[in-house]
């Protein structure tokens, strides 16, 4: 390895170093400590308390599934719109196929909060939907569609779909045409050229797309504490609670490494399938 | 330039920039308070005064504020907690007792309630009050009349908490704070109970009620009731008179048609407390002491109040405050509300973290 090389490892080291490693063990270290009333507040004695709490109390354990299950749940919903969507891109004539992507990446150029509280303004009883609903005559009364799980799918969705597209699209777009060609010459219809050559061949697209949208969503708080109801349970939330309200600072800590520990599973398999995909 | 000049040079200023603060020891200010929560002149006319500049920073949750002082060396040399918050402080060693040799204006204070304030900074050694309001119920009196009929009980705690009424109001949505400490004191005294009780089988008792109501409440969120009653989108809201205030004002000024009142249940509300405290390890304790002496101006506080409609402490600021403001009676209640009105405080360690596990049950229906 030359000097160049070495060197530019080592500021990559450095980077997770500092940014990564560093402030986990901190949160490792946290994790372990008992709440006090003192600047910080936490202190000794080592214990293990909070984890035995974590695991114990059912709302910890209702909250990760809670996550989990909306994580799953909208990284599916995001799959089913964005494949389409990175698919026509990818078979669009050259010259649409940048202006399609920057409509994809657009939204970004605005603040997130501002397009969450956007879809308030849609939402709520009172809002956009309703009203034109109303007054077509298709509802009576206005529908519930605030605070509800279904709005934070919606959110989340609407939120996250350009990370889906963008790792599809990349995919698809260097998928050879003479395949399909020949599927087509040899008898292939339509549909099974698709899930024999474009569906296999786009795989890591697919896993990267999943694993972008799943990854943050499980940890996601913005969208349901700003779109979801009461019944919205989302670990997220319940660590702010244990932060903020709570002032438990050890329990909070526990409560990220375990979802630290939730997260590394999905993203040890899709290592796993890299390599044989590497391989193959 | 040679190199070691340019160094040289550098670290000279770099010197000069570190060793400035201490110079200017009283001429500039950290405060850390509420957005919109001083009049429009209130900085300006201290620097006047007094040739004190005015940093500010501001937060919008009072977790934020307790987050960032627990977390240390905040550099703010004026903080704005709450009553739980500050006593909490207090009990960490985070704020400093206050040099009443430097305040001549406490003079002015009102004692009727300062005393009330004690609850939470016993003998008023280390806050200073800076504002003061209730916990009750803001509501669309036309909406409200649509569901329940013109007597419906907008002055009490039934309105939410007795299933008869909420389960009606539901459909018209009922939002709720999401703050245990305010939520649990005032169920205690709609239950007849000791709002400070220190009986775990109480709060029990106050969660159950609430798990009787729960299916019929949209929202338990701290600040989105603002915006929600002020669009005409909830019929009721349990929350902070200020909030409230700020969400009729909205509603008038969009001019829909909306209105959204506030009201003080019978059964007796809770009442809240802002201080000015000083953290021990402020930069400017002097130039914090000079602005908590002015803040007790009665021109001062009387301005403060006209702007954000809360009332403030000062027994001399009456003359200065709106005719407006002086007499509505949900800012300063009447004499025989005041008595059914409890202070905050700050509970136990142990009653707190069962308020906030039977708090999240709640929320979460377990």
């Amino acid at each position: 390895m030359n000097v160049q090389a070495k060197t530019s490892l080592f500021a990559v080291w450095l980077w997770i170093g500092l940014v990564l490693l560093l402030p986990f063990a901190i949160v490792l270290k946290i994790s372990f400590a008992t709440a006090q009333l003192s600047v910080p507040p936490y202190g000794p004695p080592l214990t293990g308390a909070n984890y035995a709490a974590l695991v114990g109390d059912g709302l910890y354990v209702r909250a990760y599934l809670g996550s989990l299950r909306i994580a799953l749940v909208s990284t599916a919903l995001t799959l089913l719109l964005g494949y389409p969507m990175a698919y026509a891109i990818a078979r669009a004539p050259v010259r649409w196929r940048q202006i399609l992507l920057l409509l994809v990446v657009l939204p970004f150029w605005t603040s997130f909060l501002v397009r969450i509280y956007a879809w308030i303004g849609l939402l709520r009883p009172t809002g956009l939907i309703n009203l034109v609903l109303e007054s077509l005559g298709v509802i009576a009364e206005p529908l519930r569609l605030l605070n509800t799980d279904g709005a934070v799918y919606l959110g989340i969705v609407y939120a996250y779909l350009p990370f889906m597209v963008l790792p599809l699209y990349a995919r698809l777009e260097k998928l050879d045409p003479a395949l399909l060609e020949a599927a087509a010459d040899l008898g292939a219809r339509p549909w099974s050229t698709f899930l024999k050559i474009t569906l296999p061949l786009s795989r890591p697209g697919v896993i990267a797309g999943c694993l972008l949208v799943f990854i943050p969503t499980v940890g996601e708080f913005v969208i349901p504490e700003l779109l979801g109801g009461p019944d919205t349970l989302m670990i997220g939330k319940v660590l702010w609670t244990e932060f903020f309200t709570n002032r438990n600072w050890p329990m909070s800590a526990a409560v990220a490494v375990i979802l630290l520990a939730v997260l590394v599973l999905p993203i040890m398999w899709f290592q796993a399938a890299q390599k044989e995909e590497a391989r193959a | 330039m040679k190199a070691y000049q340019f160094w040289a040079s550098t670290l000279a200023v770099f010197l000069l920039a570190a060793c400035g603060p201490a110079s200017d020891e009283e001429k500039t200010l950290n405060l850390y308070i509420w957005s919109d929560y001083l009049a429009p002149d209130t900085l300006e006319n201290f620097t006047k005064k007094t040739g004190i500049t005015v940093n500010v920073d501001v937060f919008d949750s009072s977790e934020l504020l307790e987050a960032k002082m627990l977390a240390g060396g905040s550099g703010y040399d004026v903080v704005v907690p709450n009553g739980p918050v500050l006593a909490r402080f207090i009990k960490a060693g985070i704020v400093q007792p206050l040099d009443k040799s430097k305040l001549p204006n406490l003079a002015n204070v009102d004692t009727a309630i300062t005393q009330r304030a004690a609850a939470s900074d016993p003998d008023n050694t280390h806050g200073l009050v800076y504002m003061w309001g209730t916990s009750g119920i803001g509501y669309n009196p036309a909406k409200v009349k649509e569901v329940l009929g013109a007597d419906a009980p907008v002055d009490s705690w039934k309105l939410i908490l007795d299933p008869a009424y909420a389960s009606k109001l539901a459909a018209c949505g009922i939002y709720v704070f999401d703050s245990p400490a305010d939520v649990f004191e005032l169920t205690l005294a709609y239950q007849g109970k000791d709002p400070h009780s220190t009986v775990p089988d109480d709060y029990a008792g106050a969660a159950a009620a609430w798990q009787a109501v729960r299916p019929y409440i949209s929202k338990f969120h701290n600040s989105e009731y603002i915006s929600a009653l002020a669009n005409g989108d909830i019929c009721v809201a349990m929350g902070y008179s200020g909030d409230i205030f700020q969400a009729a004002d909205r509603a008038k000024e969009a001019d829909k048609g909306i209105e959204v009142a506030y009201s003080i249940p019978q059964e007796g509300a809770v009442m809240w407390f802002d201080f000015l405290a000083i953290p021990k390890d402020a930069p400017h304790a002097k130039a914090a002491h000079a602005f908590l002496n002015y803040i007790l101006e009665p021109e001062v506080i009387a301005a403060v109040t006209n702007e954000v409609f809360y009332a403030n402490a000062n027994a001399k600021a009456a003359p200065f405050v709106s005719k407006e403001i002086l007499e509505d009676k949900n800012v300063y209640p009447a004499p025989e509300m005041m008595q059914r009105l409890f202070p905050e405080t700050a509970p136990s360690a142990e009653i707190e973290t069962l308020r906030t596990r039977l708090w999240n049950g709640v929320k979460t229906g377990t």
